[in-house]
């Protein structure tokens, strides 16, 4: 294998609806100091159908180039003809990375296209580096369900391959001068030949997506039961907020798996995260510890929790969330009149 | 009748593993080993499918000796059959060694009864990539459905299964020609108690164990810590926060004090 043929940064770019989904956009931001370190090209990938007209999106958050395999065989993800057109572009024109969002797809695609091709796969990378005279990809994750972290290195083969875990990477502000080249590729498919069909698609919008939400109410075992866990949902309704759980209430029962932050669950960055009756084990803590600002609550003082808290209060959930729903209940309805009065005046 | 085969592995619990603060390495013996908890779920579903549409259920490990426990476990959880591949050369193997010895044992089962349908866990509470799933499919070249957590129905006169796979924002409903492979969601199911005939049956289950002389056309360049591409480089502690600060004062006082930090963000409340 000679690795002088293997040149430039590739993101696989997702495209949901129509919109160059957030992950890709923070991996356009990380391939772009990669390829810069590389004095290289910084290509997006896309593959869908009708997602051509993303480009100058991608091209505005960093991109020089961006690859395309538009049509309709491509119209939902499937493992098939997009690991068959990925793998298309990579022997075309040989990247030397190329990065996926640690996302249902991109996990699954990442690690059919290593298999195939084959090479190294680093999963649920949260720091990225990469050496500027040899190329070789430091991709570092947390593992053993983050009790440490660890540099993982794919010298022999290319190109060298990571997921990244989504809202760990910075997206760059987007530039609207930038522009690039758009290079058309197509692969011969014949949707006959295809051995899966996506039936349906169902969207599940009633519930707060967790990790979107500006303000997450998270409880953990301290709650004591079910019944008392409603309390953190009395609280997340108050303040507009999602539910978030430790791994033991899932596993509990007491609310379902897509509530759970951390290592197995999701990583969430909220503007605020309350951790209630929390006790703070790591594979939580790095589900969460980006989020702006974070209220422990626990009745343990040595809980590890108030390590990676911005502010905590010692005590008994069941004494202290009562008060704070009593008091944002007076309070909240003040500042939505404020702001209610301060748009009147800019309307008048 | 399906003959369904569950990948499997026993794990250190990683929830209450205890690390070396010197070495950065983790004290196995402080851990407990157990069933990959998303496997318990790949191989309740398998049962499931099979008192559904009649069948075998086979499990499939790849470990030292000791993971003979994670075999009896599934048998308790209502497997027929374990198969454990275990030797020195599958050592140290990263996730594409680790897909291509579970390929060739697969291929080996396959080869003393037909597979319809491949059934692991989401990922490894050790490993944590949810890649030797996918990665088994590809060299078997069968469809992965990752993330499935519900299984529509399995027909394998017509030779397909449609399932519900978990997206971010949803589910998808998809149909796959048989055979595929599934990775499961620990939503999927509720793990039924052991009743007391598999408990017997499990206490005495001794699995077939293949070394990598037992598979067939096996290239050996493959396996283990050759085989892997990847290399763990460095290992350290991940950084200790500094703390937050304790609020003090009465409890009407703290959180009045709460209140005032953040309500400073008035654009989230209004």
């Amino acid at each position: 294998m000679n690795f002088d043929d293997y040149r430039g940064i590739w993101i696989y770019v997702e495209v949901r609806d129509g919109q160059v989904a957030p992950v890709s956009l923070e991996l356009l931001g990380a391939g772009r100091a990669l390829a810069d370190k590389r004095k290289t090209e910084l290509a997006g990938v896309l593959i869908g159908r009708g997602v051509k007209t993303v480009a100058p999106t991608l091209f505005q958050y960093g991109a020089d180039v961006v690859y395309v395999y538009d049509d309709p065989i491509f119209e939902h993800y499937r493992t098939e003809p997009y690991m068959r057109a990925l793998l298309d572009c990579c022997h075309k024109h040989k990247p030397e990375v190329i990065l996926y969002g640690a996302t249902p797809s991109g996990k699954d695609l990442a690690s059919a296209i290593a298999t195939d091709l084959p090479t190294g796969l680093t999963a649920d990378t949260t720091i990225l580096d990469i050496e500027e005279d040899t190329g070789l990809l430091l991709a570092s994750r947390p593992a053993f369900g983050g009790n440490i972290m660890a540099t993982i290195l794919c010298k022999k083969y290319r190109p060298q391959m990571a997921t990244v875990r989504p809202k760990v990477m910075k997206a760059l502000p987007p530039d609207p001068s930038r522009t690039g080249r758009v290079v058309e590729e197509h692969i011969e498919l014949h949707e006959e030949e295809m051995r899966t069909k996506v039936l349906e698609i169902v969207r599940e919008t009633k519930k707060a997506r967790i990790d979107e939400a500006d303000i997450i109410v998270a409880g953990g075992k301290g709650m004591g039961s079910k019944e008392g866990f409603q309390l953190i949902h009395q609280l997340a309704e108050v303040l507009g907020g999602a539910v978030g759980a430790s791994r033991d209430v899932v596993e509990a029962g007491w609310i379902d798996h897509h509530h759970q932050v951390g290592q197995t669950g999701v990583t969430v960055t909220p503007k605020i995260y309350f951790a209630i009756g929390i006790s703070g084990a790591i594979q939580h803590v790095v589900g969460m510890q980006n989020s702006e600002l974070i209220i422990a609550i626990n009745k343990d003082p040595n809980a590890p929790i108030f390590q990676s808290c911005h502010y905590g209060i010692v005590g008994d959930a069941f004494e202290i969330v009562p008060l704070l729903i009593e008091r944002f209940k007076e309070e909240i309805p003040k500042i939505k009149a404020a702001a209610g009065e301060k748009e009147g005046i800019a309307n008048a | 009748m399906l003959h369904i085969v569950a990948c499997i592995k026993q794990v250190p619990d990683t929830k209450i593993i205890k690390m070396n603060p010197k070495t950065n390495t983790m004290d196995r013996a402080s851990a407990p080993a157990i069933l990959n908890p998303y496997d318990a779920h790949a191989v309740e579903e398998a049962v499931r499918l099979k008192k559904k549409y009649g069948g075998t259920v086979s499990v499939l490990t790849m470990g030292p000796p000791p993971a003979v426990k994670a075999i009896k476990k599934c048998i308790e959880l209502g497997a027929d059959e374990g198969y454990m591949i275990s030797d020195r050369a599958f050592a140290g193997a990263d996730t594409l060694a680790t897909s291509y010895a579970l390929t060739k044992a697969l291929e080996k089962i396959a080869k003393q009864r037909p597979i319809d349908l491949i059934i692991c866990g989401k990922m490894t509470i050790d490993g944590d990539t949810g890649q030797v799933g996918p990665g088994i499919a590809r060299r078997l070249n069968i469809p992965p459905l990752t993330g499935v957590n519900k299984v529509v129905e399995v027909n394998k006169e017509k030779g397909y299964a449609i399932v519900h796979r978990k997206l971010e924002d949803g589910y998808e409903v998809v149909k796959s020609q048989l055979p595929c492979l599934f990775t499961v969601e620990k939503d999927i199911n509720d793990i039924s108690f052991a009743p007391l005939p598999n408990m017997i049956k499990a206490a005495r289950y001794q699995p077939t164990i293949w070394t990598a002389d037992d598979l067939e056309n096996v290239d050996r360049k493959q396996l283990g810590l050759k085989g892997s591409p990847t290399i763990v480089s460095k290992v350290w502690a991940p950084p200790k926060p500094e703390g937050g600060k304790i609020l003090t004062g009465t409890k009407e006082q703290q959180v009045d004090e709460l209140l005032s930090i953040l309500l400073e963000q008035k654009e989230l409340f209004s």
